[in-house]
């Protein structure tokens, strides 16, 4: 009942961990408190009851039988509270398992918050947890990995930006076969919007941005895609604490839609690089709103539709659930705009309870798969409450909007043997719509 | 004894209100200049309309996820607060102390009603006991503050109770007042900062899932 029973190997935890000593930690925790931390964090750390109402509505607390120390005010309470109580003196091997709890066993997803009558934020709690860690160089290797990758290359993945191209390309090329005629217009200047996308969409799904230029191309859209850096809409530094590195991603991600003189952005179907630009990125940066218009691809394609300029040559008729991304739903509220999507796709829709904004988490968010395969068995035995959800509707269809909820829910119906498929919208379109005979 | 007594109510509870007053300001007032210096780019999103909004949804019982999910916990903590407020407010003896002080009249509780009220609350407090040696999550959360809040809400209830059934003779009342005092002084530096505080988290978080997210808080 306690992170000390359950301690991971990984290289990077320990790596930092044995450059720690009690002193460094405890400068650079009231260096925390002093500089970055202010009355949000001391507000909830005081008001908070202990009264343990937030429990029921993890899924890590619910799918480990109940265990205290996944519950959201009981990881609190191992960390922050920890932490606050001991004036930051505490050991290197506690601060191990304080950015375990932190990286690996709480996904940011705030559905704790519908359960406290308080208000507290604990997704606020474990991401200042993870700044700390982070200012103490103790970080998960395969997230700092890709946090690397975001301050060398600008993209979370190493891709290069010849090669980045040379998909682009190479996508172009594959889809001219199918729509001929089909562009993917590169740095066009002044077009109606440019269209982002995560680095894994280049490295290993690359289909997804054939379809996306299908799509558009088929909508007749006026749009560009860039070659420049900054076509990586992804964020892993919001993650792993990186905050001076997300200000300058999200910085690049705008600045480039202003360079190109885009009207405004578009970003592919993902969650987290949409919780970096209206949540977090934003607010480093100290934008209120953004400096340019953006919408997630759910907006896009319901305005497609409402416009008429998709059309479809069926809609599936199997029954179809959907799985709301906390980040873009609980985040920011497409809930009802990824409903009228799904219908316009599905005739068959069955919803899973809870649904909207009472979701749960695919336990893949928050940068925890992107902790990679230490932290796999955690994450999904922790997320057994989203396996019986899935499996109650009886469909064996699965609409996901989000990358990362892709790969959390594909582990999950994989582990716990579900044979549900998954799907984009943007797969679902390019399957249903019109194509040249 | 009765000067004593007197003293109590008198001196000392002024006292313990103008230090509550004081240090209940200073408290508040220091948070909001920390946030204003500090949470900036969360202070931007408050919004009033949100912040009512989310006050009112979570005022109503079974209404939140949370409220739904801890049925009983619910019930309890909504008689408590009703009751412990009627309380300190409608009890015929606080009627006469504020009247001796302002000239304030008001209708109050009969003292069979009064004691009634108070047993709930006691009861309540019972509950909250119960609940955090057997829950084994608030079991794993409890610190000693816990208690110590639970018990200074707790110590005028009893004190009330027991010096209207005449029980201790003429010290009850006194160590009625004594403890009240207590809590009164207390309040901004235990748990009982929620007093306080819960109203602007729950502002402030009904400000961020309405102007922000979209969406409800409950
Ligand atoms: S995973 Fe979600 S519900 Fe659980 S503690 Fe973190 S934010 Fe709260
Ligand atoms: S529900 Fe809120 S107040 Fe209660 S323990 Fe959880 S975070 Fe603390």
């Amino acid at each position: 009942m306690s992170i000390q029973d359950r301690k991971i190997d990984d290289e990077g935890l320990a790596y930092g961990v044995s450059k720690l000593t009690t002193d460094k930690i405890q400068q650079t925790f009231n260096a925390l408190i002093n500089n970055e931390t202010g009355a949000k964090l001391k507000a909830f750390s005081e008001t908070c009851m202990r009264c343990g109402m937030c429990a029921e509505a993890c899924h890590f607390f619910v799918s480990h039988g109940n265990d205290p120390s996944y519950a959201p005010v009981g990881k609190v309470s191992q960390t922050m509270s920890k932490l606050l109580a001991d004036n930051g003196k505490v050991t290197p091997d506690d601060i191990y398992g304080m950015a375990q709890i932190a990286y690996t066993e709480c996904n940011l997803c705030r559905r704790c918050v519908h359960y406290c009558p308080i208000g507290i934020d604990v997704a606020y709690i474990m991401t200042t947890i993870r700044r700390f860690c982070h200012k103490l160089g103790v970080t998960p290797q395969y997230i700092q990995d890709t946090a690397h990758s975001h301050s060398a290359t600008m993209n979370q993945m190493w891709v290069k930006d010849d090669e980045w191209i040379d998909s682009l390309f190479w996508q172009e090329d594959e889809a001219r076969e199918e729509f001929p005629g089909l562009r993917i217009p590169m740095d066009k200047e002044g077009a109606d919007f440019y269209y982002s996308v995560i680095a894994p969409e280049p490295k290993f799904r690359t289909q997804l941005i054939y379809q996306a230029a299908a799509i558009m191309n088929q909508a007749g859209c006026d749009w560009t895609m860039p070659s420049m850096p900054g076509w990586d809409n992804s964020d892993m530094c919001m993650y792993s604490g990186d905050f001076e590195m997300m200000g300058r991603l999200k910085r690049q991600h705008y600045e480039l839609a202003q360079n190109l003189k885009v009207s405004r952005i578009v970003m592919g179907e993902c969650g987290h690089a949409f919780r970096s630009i209206y949540d977090n990125g934003n607010r480093w940066l100290g934008y209120k709103d953004y400096p340019v218009p953006v919408v997630h691809s759910i907006e896009f394609f319901a305005e497609l539709f409402e416009q008429g300029k998709i059309k479809l040559t069926g809609k599936i008729q199997e029954p179809v659930t959907i799985h709301d991304p906390c980040n873009i739903i609980r985040g920011y509220g497409l809930m009802d705009k990824l409903r009228y999507v799904a219908h316009q796709l599905c005739d068959n829709i069955v919803e899973m309870y809870p649904n909207r904004e009472h979701n749960f988490c695919c336990s893949a968010g928050g940068g925890v798969i992107n902790c990679g395969p230490p932290f796999k068995k955690v994450r999904v035995e922790g997320n057994l409450a989203k396996a019986n959800q899935l499996k109650a509707t009886g469909a064996k269809i699965c609409i996901a909007p989000c990358h990362n909820c892709h790969g959390g829910l594909e582990d999950i119906i994989h582990h716990y043997d579900l044979g549900i498929e998954l799907k984009f919208l943007g797969d679902l379109i390019y399957e249903l719509m019109e194509k040249p005979e | 004894m009765n000067s004593l007594y007197n003293f109590a109510v008198g001196p000392l509870a002024w006292a313990a209100f103008i230090i509550l007053a004081v240090t209940a300001v200073w408290r508040l007032w220091s948070m909001y200049n920390l946030a204003k210096q500090k949470d900036a780019s969360s202070v931007a999103y408050m919004s009033w309309q949100f912040s009512l909004r989310s006050i009112v949804n979570w005022l109503i019982p079974y209404n939140s996820l949370g409220w739904k999910t801890n049925p009983v916990l619910t019930a309890v903590t909504f008689i408590f607060h009703i009751c412990f407020v009627v309380l300190v407010i409608f009890v015929t003896p606080h009627q006469i102390l504020l009247e001796n002080a302002f000239g304030i009249t008001y209708p109050t509780l009969s003292s069979e009603a009064a004691d009634v009220l108070t047993l709930i609350t006691i009861a309540c407090c019972c509950y909250f006991v119960y609940r955090r040696v057997t829950n084994v999550t608030v079991r794993y959360v409890t610190r000693s503050n816990d208690w110590i809040s639970l018990g200074l809400v707790a110590a005028p209830l009893v004190t009330a109770l027991l010096g209207s059934w005449g029980v201790g003779g003429e010290i009850m009342p006194l160590l009625h007042v004594l403890t009240a005092e207590a809590l009164i002084v207390a309040i901004p530096f235990t748990r009982l900062a929620h007093i306080l505080f819960a109203l602007f988290t729950r502002a402030y978080i009904g400000s961020e899932f309405g102007g922000v997210r979209h969406c409800k808080d409950w």
